[in-house]
């Protein structure tokens, strides 16, 4: 017999579990509908990977796994795919979640199932994919991923297997009825269970209210090495820590895994999923449900498929609503009401408990704390209940990270044991979640932080080089000016000199006649050449159906009316080759021009500002006229509305900058 | 020397005394320069409080410069965003008395939101990345727009430069993910009611009634 330890505190609450196990585990059939949620674990939901409409076979993957922490799903049972929608599901929010509904057809038609080689020759990391594959996620409560757990790190030394077999919360019998009926299964699941862990010593821990479920399990570990180890009845000895430390005597480190005191534990029912999923080649797609409480007449244990409507179950036991005050998942100490009956049972629905209203009265109002200290001694993990809950009301979230509010595994022993009725583990549940969601704000306002940051500095930065930039325009417009100080006066000068100096090249390299013929011949080439991109453009647009293809026309009848003058002057030219040059006329006329630009210039010089204003102003009065002219001209020649509307622009453009020179001139003579 | 010393034991006090005076000032102006801190310190601990939605609220471009006008006597009550509880870790932290928010420069508001642009709307203005102090707006010239909803802080700043209103500030429903437990609740703990008083208020509202 197997030394046992103690841990600190724990309660005996009323157990209950006699009434659920008076007869075997019943079949409860197929519903008419599965509601299969995507997440019925910790860690990412499962992503869907059929729609609506599709026929699934039992066994067949309908969500693939998303993340190293995640488990697929699959059909519990053949039919067809209904929707895939947010439903009401198993938790205590009452949110929806995306589920997948597949409506059965009775006929429970299994996909074709590949039954995997003998375990023994497959791999660690084999056997590890088959179990994620298959589905499983632990079976006790929290639904971890088993794969996950079993996963342990490289060169950890692991020297103790634990399966949990405690069970210790009341009323749930599922674990009991398992080892009375399929101590076999236990058996062979934690033997697989053994070869991938490969530790010194496996064992099965049982508490002693199950005498019936030991002396299966004993007669089936007959000769496998696996140990039973049977200890008192004491709540919360099923908490993984807890268990380690009544077996082992090892406590983890908080905030530890059990692998850091070499010890990895699983739950008695994953063991058993374990075993199907390898040895029978089934995924986790049902599960034992124990229901039970006074409002149901025949409390029992179910061998119930996933997805399973909770009213459909709790109906096979003979419900009775009217006699109902409320619906828990889970058992009285750690489970939780569901809002509505309706909701599917998921991977970690242990127990349905329906208790009619004196045998789980509602709280009576809490009282007043008397510090008592009745928590601190129930409570597993060696907290301080009392001292946490003054904390928790004023919110002195520090002080309770300081009193290990992490460490508390929410038995909700300190609330049981509290004479003041105070819900103690409600308030540490909304604590944790506090801190939690603060550190999250926190890393949030963190990370914006930095990112202000960047922003700001890139903007400086950009500012800087504009700066820069700027500065150095001026330096070299600076430079520009000092240079121009030397050369040329002022740019229209430098204009006239450019202009005199074209002439002057273009008189001596003698405009020849030959030059001349050339000239027009390269116009009609080039104005053939402008035709024939304008009309390949045209035609472009015109098969597009763009709206540009009438203002294209007009171009290509414009370029066209070029080209033809262009080919009639080459021809007049070459019909006529000894005609006399007329080159004194354009040298005349630029010669000219230049000298009357000058001659303005100089009797601009000349002027007074508000002379100049009056010279300006008749100017644009000259140009206004000539603008008003030739709009009204272009009106009666109907010529296109847009050439008319850009006319009325400009004509509205000059009569404002007249009226601008007015108050120009006006202000000079002011002056 | 050390007849001399032995003569005048003033001496040799004052000389010890000027030795220690040099060599402890020797030590002081090198921990001066070797451990100098950069910034503000106080600066920095404010700003690590204030929120960091970079909104505006408070009348400084940012929450550093909010955090250096509070080091040089500004209110602790301007910043909604951070609401009561960040002006009761400003308080502590500065050991001053809280005081309620300021609401000139705005509510708390309870729920976080994100900005979200409708992208049909977006003419692809630039003008909401230009305001967004987090870069959480992504989009190019005459390209619609978008937000990275992880990034933004729900500061509204992009709302108003928006010339066709296509932004939205989406206040966060609470799903599955984001719920938790509440604390329960204080009337329903109503620790000082005993029966009689109880019977009595049922009473008293029925004749009410």
């Amino acid at each position: 017999m197997r030394k046992t330890y103690d841990f600190h505190g724990g309660i005996h609450p009323p157990e209950n579990k006699h009434q659920s196990v008076r007869t075997p585990i019943a079949d409860a059939g197929i519903p008419p509908q599965l509601t299969v949620p995507l997440s019925q674990h910790i860690g990412a939901p499962a992503h869907p990977v059929v729609s609506i409409g599709d026929h699934v076979l039992k066994g067949q993957v309908i969500a693939e796994a998303r993340g190293f922490v995640s488990v697929p799903k699959h059909a519990p049972s053949s039919g067809s795919v209904i929707a895939i929608e947010d439903r009401l599901i198993a938790h205590p929010s009452g949110h929806l979640a995306p589920c997948i509904v597949i409506a059965t057809d009775g006929k429970d038609e299994w996909l074709q199932r590949q039954i995997p080689p003998d375990y023994q020759a497959l791999k660690k990391t084999e056997l590890i994919d088959l179990i994620r594959n298959a589905g499983i996620a632990g079976m006790g409560g929290a639904g971890f991923p088993s794969s996950v757990k079993l996963s342990v790190k490289e060169g950890t030394h692991i020297e103790t297997l634990i399966i949990n077999g405690t069970e210790c919360e009341p009323y749930i019998t599922a674990d009991d009825i398992l080892m009375r009926e399929r101590a076999d299964q236990i058996i062979e699941g934690t033997k697989i269970l053994r070869h991938i862990i490969a530790p010194q010593e496996t064992l099965i821990g049982v508490e002693n209210n199950k005498p019936e479920g030991l002396a299966a399990l004993r007669a089936a570990a007959e000769g496998t090495g696996i140990e039973i180890v049977e200890f008192p009845t004491k709540y919360p000895s099923g908490g993984e820590k807890q268990l380690i430390e009544i077996i082992t005597g090892k406590q983890v480190p908080s905030g530890g895994l059990p692998s850091q005191v070499g010890v990895v534990c699983q739950n008695l029912g994953s063991a058993v999923a374990i075993y199907e999923a390898v040895v029978l080649g089934h995924p986790l797609i049902s599960r034992i449900t124990t229901v039970t409480g006074e409002s149901v007449r025949e409390p029992q244990n179910f061998q119930v498929l996933i997805g399973t409507p909770m009213r459909y179950l709790l109906e096979k036991a003979g419900y009775e609503a009217q006699k109902n005050n409320r619906l828990i998942m889970g058992g009285p100490m750690m489970g939780f009401t569901v809002p509505d009956s309706d909701v599917p049972i998921v991977k970690t629905t242990n127990c349905l408990l329906a208790p009619t209203e004196s045998e789980l009265p509602t709280p009576p109002p809490a009282q007043a704390c008397i510090r008592c200290g009745l928590c601190a001694e129930a409570c597993p993990v060696s907290l301080l209940p009392q001292q946490m809950f003054w904390f928790a009301q004023s919110k002195e979230l520090e002080k309770l990270e300081e009193h290990n509010l992490f460490d508390c595994i929410e038995c909700g022993a300190c609330s049981y044991a509290c004479p003041s009725n105070i819900p103690l583990v409600q308030y540490y549940r909304a604590s944790k979640a506090e801190i939690v969601h603060l550190q999250h704000e926190h890393e949030k306002s963190e990370h914006s932080r930095i990112r202000f940051e960047a922003r700001q500095e890139r903007l400086d930065q950009a500012a800087d080089e504009k700066e820069a930039k700027r500065a150095a325009r001026k330096q070299a417009a600076e430079a520009r000016a000092q240079q121009a100080d030397g050369g040329a006066e002022d740019p229209i000068q430098a204009a006239i000199e450019r202009a005199q100096a074209k002439k002057a090249a273009q008189q001596a390299s003698g405009a020849s006649t030959v030059s001349e013929l050339e000239r027009l011949e390269q116009a009609v080439v080039t104005t053939r050449k402008r035709l024939d991109t304008a009309s390949t453009k045209l035609d472009q647009a015109t098969a597009e159906g763009s709206d540009l293809v009438s203002a294209l026309q007009l171009g290509v009848d414009k370029t066209r009316a070029k080209l033809e003058v262009a080919e009639q002057a080459l021809q007049e030219f070459q019909q006529t080759p000894t005609v006399a040059p007329v080159e004194d006329s354009p040298t005349n006329a630029a010669q000219a021009a230049i000298e009357k630009a000058m001659a303005a210039r100089a009797s601009e010089a000349a002027l007074s500002p508000s002379e100049k204003a009056q010279v300006q102003l008749e100017k644009l009065q000259q140009r206004l006229q000539k603008s008003q002219d030739t709009l009204a001209r272009s009106r009666e020649n109907g010529e296109d509305e847009k050439v008319i509307e850009a006319l009325e622009a400009s004509v509205a453009r000059l009569t404002e900058k007249i009226s601008a020179a007015q108050d120009q001139r006006n202000a000079g003579e002011n002056a | 020397m050390i007849d001399l010393l032995l003569q005048y034991p003033l001496i040799a006090a004052l000389l010890t005394l000027v030795g220690l005076a040099a060599v402890f000032g020797a030590l002081l102006g090198f921990a001066a320069v070797r451990f100098k801190t950069e910034g503000n310190p106080i600066a920095d601990e404010i700003n690590n409080i204030l929120p960091q939605t970079q909104c505006g609220q408070c009348g400084y471009p940012g929450c550093r410069p909010y955090a250096e006008a509070i080091v040089n006597g500004e209110d602790i009550n301007k910043c909604p965003p951070g609401g009561e509880a960040g002006i009761n870790a400003l308080a502590d932290l500065l050991d001053v008395e809280p005081i309620p928010l300021d609401e000139e420069h705005g509510e708390e508001k309870l729920a976080p939101a994100v900005a979200f642009i409708r992208e049909d709307e977006c003419i692809g203005c630039t003008k909401c990345i230009q305001a967004c102090p987090v870069d959480a707006i992504l989009g190019a010239a005459k390209q619609m727009h978008t937000v990275i909803a992880s990034e933004c802080t729900g500061c509204d700043l992009c709302v108003e430069p928006c010339p066709v209103d296509c932004i939205d500030m989406l206040r966060e429903e609470e799903s599955l993910q984001s719920w938790h437990w509440q604390l329960p609740d204080p009337i329903s703990r109503r620790a000082d009611v005993i029966a009689s008083d109880a019977s009595a208020d049922e009473s008293s509202q029925d004749r009410a009634a």
